[in-house]
């Protein structure tokens, strides 16, 4: 399984221009600006596993995305799937098959379904792109059999989105992403608009999906507790940059990165009713002039001047690898021990 | 001491004719003086419409048909408009999910403050200048006299929110309706909120109704706990109780279909279905169709809130459901 990789990620950059208009630059002698979104980023997902990214807004997961599934053009690095680079497709049919294996989930269900159409268009819709099905008859039959696997009826092909409640579009949404049989399907906050009721069943019946039709996902969350319900690999990222990533088990219940320890302990909990949460201090900074240094330095209870000038890399750390001093340092005080999530026990049922 | 808010069965229907749907059915609770009641629920349980109904915020074809509301003793449904003007922003206070649609953009924050200061108690530009300032820096903006001047565009989100919180305290209000206060929010930021609005609520002695869909940020600040199923509650208690035994099969399937990061579940427990739509309330108990424990008496006849240890749940079954054997029906 080590071996059989579907998505490679490799030093992948993706900076936007928000450059005054060159004339205005020449007359106030200002520099070019750049909002870095993604920074020199790397990771791999083995097929049929979950790759979770974790950040705050901002922090660019979403750019990431995007550049996966081929909207966002990276600055420089690549992203390659099943061993394919994505972009620079030298003919139509290779750039179709790439994009056929590749759809995505929206956190909006209400603007990534068309309004105006009916499901079932919808949902035929990348089939008819594709041109993977041959006439009218066909395509109606597949829809009904992709509603049916999502939990819905082959009859609601005749309805309108608005007569969906948010988890049932969601559910359509899944059957338009399934409909071409992807390898990966990367879900931007796929439960993040709904109620927990609803979050629960969506979830259930990703974790089908991925079975029957051996999917593999890249989850981008804010939340960790779908993470750890989920995730087979974790990617926590700040201002652009992976801060800490490794195996979901170990990197949850062992954190080593001050940020990833602060996003856990700032996550509420209903079993833990009455407990103070640290508030983690300030905001995260701009990505348009991203401190030099550690990135998240001013927030960090641990940093020093070493913190303030030179940007820690990301190290192996045992099965994660972390990008901080004060835990190359030794500096790192350890984990709380009392709440550790008990993930291992688990891991053997999947 | 009176509560300091007093619902009592409020009903609320879409459109004024006799046979109009009801959204909001027959809802009666308590806010305690100082208390933070938590409001759940999912998406369309009318959670934002019982806040919307005691501001006096109801928009046509919405309309409050029955019920009484009261504000420290004080009947405040069917005041005037104008009337009702006073005590929002004087003795009640409001905090909404997103801090944009509160804020005027084009206004300074700080002319939002002293005016809205100035409109409720009877103060100069000065004195109103300097409450403000001094309300920014207890809701943590740094650099306040700087941020006076400073538009909301210019402020984060999780600043925003601070500034509206400011807003909602600003006159020592005894009550503030928090609607989604922090789902807008990183989580980072959400819990600087939370902490917030419990800090205030407690320094000021206001008491809060703070509805939220989330099951955390009511473990994390609230003394009692409303859970609201199809515009009637479900279950209500302190929230130590009903967080720990919720006695209601719809706040247990609630409970349960979080994602517990302590243990990893296959696949977690689902409540089957969804909410009834408004007007296609099911008959009996409006939760039978998608509870597991549902009988024949379920099925005929609507359950009143009955107390269940310091709890009160509209079911006819309350309880622990490993305790709960499908043949044996009610005693009573």
């Amino acid at each position: 399984m080590q071996d059989d990789v579907l998505l490679a990620v490799n030093n992948l950059t993706v900076r936007f221009d928000v450059s005054a208009p060159a004339l205005k630059r020449l007359i106030t002698r200002s520099p070019r600006r750049f909002v870095h979104a993604v920074e020199d980023v790397s990771f791999t997902v083995p097929r049929r596993s979950v790759f979770a990214l974790v950040g705050e807004s901002g922090c660019g997961k979403s750019t990431l995305a995007r550049a996966v599934v081929g909207v966002e053009r990276p600055t420089s690095g690549h992203v390659s799937l099943a061993g394919r680079r994505v972009s620079g497709f030298t003919t139509r049919a290779a750039e179709r098959t790439w994009r056929s294996d590749v759809q995505m989930i929206f956190q909006d269900p209400q603007s990534s379904l068309n309004p105006r159409w009916r499901v079932g268009r919808s949902v035929a819709e990348p089939l008819r792109t594709h041109r993977m099905v041959a006439g009218r008859a066909e395509a109606v039959e597949r829809v009904g059999a992709l509603l049916e696997a999502v939990g819905l009826s082959s009859e609601d092909a005749r309805r309108f989105p608005h007569q969906f409640s948010g988890g049932q579009r969601q559910r359509i949404a899944i059957a338009r992403a399934l409909s071409t049989r992807p390898a990966l399907v990367v879900c931007d906050e796929p439960t993040s608009a709904l109620d927990v009721s609803v979050q629960a069943q969506i979830l259930n019946l990703m974790r089908r999906l991925q079975r029957e039709f051996g999917l593999t996902y890249l989850l981008i969350t804010h939340n960790f507790a779908v993470v750890a319900h989920m995730a087979d690999h974790v990617g926590v990222m700040y201002l652009g940059r992976l801060v800490e990533q490794g195996p979901a088990d170990v990197l949850l219940a062992d954190p080593k990165h001050p940020y990833t320890r602060l996003l856990l302990d700032t996550v509420p909990d209903p079993a833990r009713r009455g407990r103070a949460r640290e508030p983690m201090k300030g905001e995260a900074p701009s990505p348009i002039n991203p401190p030099v240094g550690c990135a998240f330095q001013q927030r960090c209870p641990l940093a020093t001047a070493r913190c303030a000038h030179e940007r820690p890399v990301l190290r192996s750390a045992g099965r994660t690898a972390v990008a901080c001093h004060a835990f190359e340092e030794r500096r790192l005080p350890p984990w709380r021990t009392s709440i550790q999530p008990d993930l291992q026990s688990a891991e053997g049922s999947r | 001491m009176s509560p300091a808010l007093s619902v009592n069965g409020l009903t609320v229907t879409l459109g004024r004719h006799q046979a109009a749907p009801k959204v909001i059915d027959d809802l009666s609770f308590d806010v305690g003086p100082g208390e933070i009641l938590g409001m759940v629920g999912e998406s369309g349980a009318g959670k934002s419409l019982t806040g919307q109904a005691i501001l006096g915020l109801l928009d046509p074809p919405l309309h409050m048909a029955g019920g009484r509301i009261e504000v420290a003793g004080e009947r405040i449904d069917g005041l005037s408009e104008t009337a009702m003007r006073s005590w929002r922003g004087r003795r009640i206070g409001a905090v909404f999910q997103d801090p944009m649609t509160s804020l005027n953009p084009l206004l300074t924050i700080g002319r939002q403050l002293t005016e809205t200061i100035r409109t409720h108690l009877p103060m100069n530009a000065a004195s109103a200048r300097e409450r403000a300032i001094r309300l920014l820096s207890e809701v943590g903006v740094p650099a306040p006299e700087e941020r006076m001047g400073a538009y909301p565009h210019m402020l984060s989100g999780g600043m925003r929110q601070r500034v509206v919180l400011a807003l909602a305290f600003a006159c020592d209000p005894m009550l503030v309706i928090a609607d989604e206060p922090t789902t807008a929010l990183d989580v980072s930021i959400q819990a600087q909120i939370v902490g917030l609005l419990r800090r205030m609520c407690r320094e000021r002695g206001a008491s809060v109704m703070l509805i939220t869909h989330d099951m955390g940020v009511i473990a994390e600040c609230a003394d009692r706990v409303a859970v609201l199923y199809g515009g009637r509650l479900a279950e209500i208690g302190p929230a130590d109780t009903l967080l720990r035994e919720p006695a209601h099969p719809y706040t247990q399937g609630l409970m349960a279909s979080i994602p517990d990061m302590r243990r990893r579940v296959d696949m977690l427990p689902q409540i089957p279905g969804s909410m009834p739509r408004v007007g296609g309330a099911p008959s009996g108990c409006a939760f039978h169709p998608r509870c597991s424990r549902a009988t024949a008496r379920c099925r005929a006849e609507r359950p009143d809130l009955v107390g269940h240890g310091s709890c009160l749940a509209a079911c006819w079954m309350p309880g622990d459901p490993s305790g709960f054997r499908p043949e044996a029906t009610h005693a009573g």
